[in-house]
């Protein structure tokens, strides 16, 4: 492979007078293969590799800034980017706080994310491991009729970005998937539970835990029926606390915060949170499947604390929102791939565990809880801006301090804010997984349950 | 290719995109890209090998060929020449085509829409309007002898608004989107789509928590089209079915909906966002009555699902791009007209929630159980339509909400979505008129 940060070097190397340019450049080799009754039914693989060009235009009354990108690596590609980018610039308003990163003299982790297994170990392994998944999932419970997906996936990703203010920087991870989703049950009682198994590299995968999540989680909603509507506390499943803590990044995001779009403006030095609460992102922890050690502008990734003990200590900044509110960027600029631009955002949130097992919890919450192992609707019920909060749910009902009968087709509603304040216990189970957020065990009381 | 059953496609697609964004009061940020390449799937009994590369040489291109062969191995080897038909070539769509129109036209569409959120009402506090276009041209060609292009025109427009007031911050969302060139802005006034997610914001400051509970509810005309979209449409993609993990499996002929609901998904309906010339695979876009008068009629199909039934697909193969498999996918998926007078309807509700517009949904096709987000929704007291409520998903079971519409008024219009599925993200439409569900549970925080 050519040298991804020569590229980049090559194309910032063109700026004119009273020009800034960054080339952010990325590669990667994927493979997805999904099984189906013992047979493979799709396997695919593909390299692709891109370029995302930014260009500003230094003006007496602030910088123009234009992108643009092409999926592809040839000149000619490249050529046509470095060009719609300067037009595009052209268009723009000039914006005083508009600028490129600068180096700040942090220095990148030293954290291996990239495990050689997935590119040594062989195709035909490699369907082995999704077989045994699914041969797994359908043969451990007379209980579960169908396995509709059992999938292995892998990826490796390389990206490099210079730009004319000094920045160089390259990165690279990889990460390997094994995901299975079972149907429980026949006839008018089906019930669907999904297993994960996630790492850097197929070596580290584990089919038997995805396939007992998958069967666990189906098997134990058969039976289901909507509960009556009530005021609840909910104990959040570990992938459930993740999805929500993705939602709060949105909202710490310095970026929302200066732009008046999140619940948290204004609130520095307050107390917004339970004073259990500690939440930090960090893509510097190796475990965390999106760490990295440089962002999105290059700049060196890092531990940010974001609320400490209940109070909201800080906002993450790519280094345009930062300057808008006269601080630094905390190298928090995330991007979609080549074809997005830099904005600020979480990687790695981890809210610090607490002490107790899932079990411990639910003793602790008694009676008139519900245990949730999925929510839906993410994106239509929970406001990042408003803090409204609004989620279709499935799950157990807590009786008597144990896990009980199952409940589907009900919603929990309460508003992000309420939500932080009403922390009852975080569960000591912290468990790494593929979104922003790292996930545990999650106690909240104040919910209102509706149902029948 | 020697074998019988065997099939082998060869997609090559040229994409090129361009946005622009007003955000913060300023033209923020100006995008455009461009991506070329094949993705070439190779069928051996039940199994699929796929490959794509962005090197649209010959040796590009035949390296990936191996390796999506690779995986048929069985296969033997041996060349198999195909005898294409010939081509059906669908030029552009559109009228206007969006390399004629000067950048300063678009960015004065941003710069009205801002400006009229902005002074519809001191509460509204931000603003970011964003203007996108994007032409997609492939050609499919098979060794089933298919050989078609298709040049595929689409322009949308979005404002979000937001405002602020004692309550905190509330949101407000317009959209229109079309299969269409710069002529759509022939007919959208972006002020006034501007004006109306300002509203929306606005009104929700004063809202009340959303009920909780099992309660009627009526959906305006043109709120989205969500509930249908996610209530049966996914559970009637064909992949569901021959997995045996639909709701709706083995339930043709019976009665699965209330008598009113006749449900189409159609891509020939020229200018909406899920329309096309051809589907993905090639295969001419057609109108498919999936349920009528209650009755389920049809399923949908792409190429390999169909083949599997020994049937022919009904055009609804669709991927996002040449890196992504076919899949079979919702085209635009519309309930038809009723009889009812909508004002009507909601006089007729002593007690219930009026939803002027939806969100996005989500569903679980194994057990049927979706749920739907609301962005304007008021109360209905006394069958009159009074307090705005703030924004709640509801839920439900798709064959029973279905059965559960027992008004279905006369006026009728399209909204576009994109919809999500298995990792790929392909534009739709979707619609509905005026009706009534007799329950559904809202998931509001008012007990």
């Amino acid at each position: 492979m050519s040298d991804l940060q020569d590229l980049a070097d090559s194309v910032i190397a063109r700026a004119g007078a009273d020009e800034g340019i960054e080339a952010y450049v990325a590669r990667g080799v994927e493979t997805e293969i999904r099984v189906y009754e013992g047979s493979i039914e799709s396997l695919s693989s593909a390299t692709s590799a891109g370029i995302g060009v930014r260009v500003l235009r230094e003006n007496p009354d602030g910088a123009q800034v234009g992108f643009a990108w092409a999926g592809s690596l040839d000149g000619e590609a490249i050529d046509r980017a470095l060009a719609e980018a300067r037009q595009n610039a052209t268009f723009a308003s000039p914006d005083p706080m508009m600028a490129l990163a600068v180096p700040d003299g942090v220095t990148p982790a030293s954290i291996a994310l990239r495990s050689l297994d997935v590119e040594t170990m062989s195709t035909d392994d490699k369907v082995a491991l999704a077989l045994e998944l699914e041969a797994m999932t359908r043969s451990s419970d007379p209980r579960i009729r169908q396995v509709d997906a059992a999938d292995y996936g892998d990826h490796v990703t390389e990206t490099a970005i210079s730009s004319t203010t000094g920045i160089r920087g390259r990165s690279e991870r990889s990460s390997a998937y094994l995901s299975v989703s079972a149907l429980a049950g026949s006839g008018d009682d089906t019930q669907t539970g999904s297993g994960l198994s996630v790492a850097r590299g197929p070596h580290g995968l584990d089919p038997s835990l995805a396939s007992a999540q998958a069967i666990e989680r189906s098997v134990r909603m058969l039976g289901a029926t909507k509960a009556p509507s009530a005021k609840v506390t909910v104990v959040f499943d570990p992938r459930v606390t993740s999805t929500i803590l993705s939602i709060l990044g949105a909202a710490l995001s310095g970026e929302a915060v200066v732009k008046g779009r999140s619940f948290f403006e204004g609130r520095l030095g307050e107390v917004v949170a339970s004073s259990s609460v500690t939440l930090v992102d960090d893509p510097t922890v190796p475990e965390a499947f999106t760490a990295s050690t440089i962002d999105g502008e290059g700049l060196a990734c890092r531990r940010n604390l974001l609320i400490e003990g209940g109070t909201l200590n800080g906002f993450v900044y790519d280094s345009v929102a930062a300057r808008r509110v006269g601080a630094v960027s905390t190298g928090s600029a995330v991007r979609s791939g080549y074809s997005g631009t830099p904005s600020a955002g979480c990687r790695a949130l981890v809210l610090t565990p607490g002490t107790l097992s899932p079990e411990e919890i639910c003793t602790l919450v008694g009676e008139d809880g519900i245990y949730i192992q999925s929510i839906t609707g993410v994106h239509s019920g929970a406001s990042p801006v408003s803090g409204d909060f609004s989620v279709g749910a499935e799950g157990l009902m807590i009786r008597g301090g144990q896990r009980a009968e199952p409940v589907r087709e009900v919603t929990v509603a309460s508003t992000l804010q309420r939500m932080l304040l009403g922390v009852v216990a975080i569960g000591a189970d912290l468990t790494w997984l593929p979104g922003a957020a790292a996930g545990q065990t999650l106690a909240i009381g104040d919910f209102q349950l509706s149902g029948s | 290719m020697t074998r019988g059953g065997e099939m082998a496609e060869v997609f090559c697609e040229d994409r090129t995109s361009r946005s622009a964004v007003f955000d913060d009061g300023r033209v923020e940020e100006l995008s455009s890209g461009q991506e070329r390449g094949a993705g070439i799937r190779v069928i051996s009994g039940d199994t699929t090998g796929f490959a794509h590369t962005a090197d649209l040489s010959e040796g590009g291109l035949l390296a990936a060929a191996r390796v999506a062969a690779s995986v048929a191995r069985s296969g033997g080897g041996g060349t198999q020449i195909a005898a294409l038909e010939p081509r059906r070539a669908h030029g552009s769509n559109a009228v206007r085509l969006h390399d004629g129109v000067p950048m300063s036209e678009k960015l004065e569409l941003l710069a009205r829409a801002d400006d009229a959120a902005r002074s519809h009402a001191k509460e509204v506090s931000q603003v970011q309007a964003s203007y996108a276009e994007g032409c997609r041209r492939f050609l499919v060609a098979t060794t089933e002898g298919t050989y078609a292009s298709d040049d595929q025109v689409r322009t949308r427009f979005n404002v979000v608004t937001i405002a602020t007031g004692d309550s905190g911050l509330q949101t407000g969302f317009e959209s229109v989107a079309r299969t269409e060139g710069f002529e759509l802005f022939d007919d959208v006034d972006v002020a006034e789509m501007a004006r109306t997610a300002a509203a929306r914001a606005v009104a929700k400051l004063g809202a009340r928590p959303a009920p909780s509970g099992e309660l009627p509810v009526v959906l305006a005309g043109g709120s989205g089209g969500v509930l249908f979209h996610e209530a049966c449409g996914h559970g009637l993609e064909a992949d569901h079915i021959v997995k045996d993990s639909s709701v709706y499996c083995g339930q043709l002929g019976q009665l699965v909906a209330s008598p009113l609901v006749t449900l189409v998904d159609d891509g020939t309906v020229a200018g909406e966002w899920g329309a096309f010339a051809i589907d993905d695979e090639g295969r001419p876009a057609q109108r498919n009555v999936l349920i009528e008068n209650g009755v389920l009629t049809e399923y949908m199909w792409d190429w390999l699902r169909a083949r599997k039934e020994g049937r022919s697909s009904s055009g609804n193969g669709r991927r996002e791009t040449y890196q992504h498999l076919p899949m079979v996918r919702m085209t635009n998926t519309f309930l038809l007209a009723g009889k009812d007078d909508p004002d009507e309807i909601v006089a007729q509700t002593p007690r219930g929630v009026y939803v002027a517009k939806l969100g996005g949904g989500q569903v679980n096709t194994a057990t049927g159980d979706f749920v739907f987000g609301t962005t304007e929704a008021y109360l209905i007291e006394d069958g009159k339509i009074t307090e705005p409520l703030r924004d709640a998903n509801l839920i439900g079971n798709g064959p029973e909400v279905l059965r559960r519409i027992d008004a279905i008024a006369d006026d009728f219009s399209m909204m576009p979505g994109t919809c999500g599925k298995d990792g790929q993200s392909v534009p739709v439409g979707c619609g509905q008129p005026t009706l009534r569900i007799t329950g559904v549970t809202f998931g509001g925080t008012a007990s």
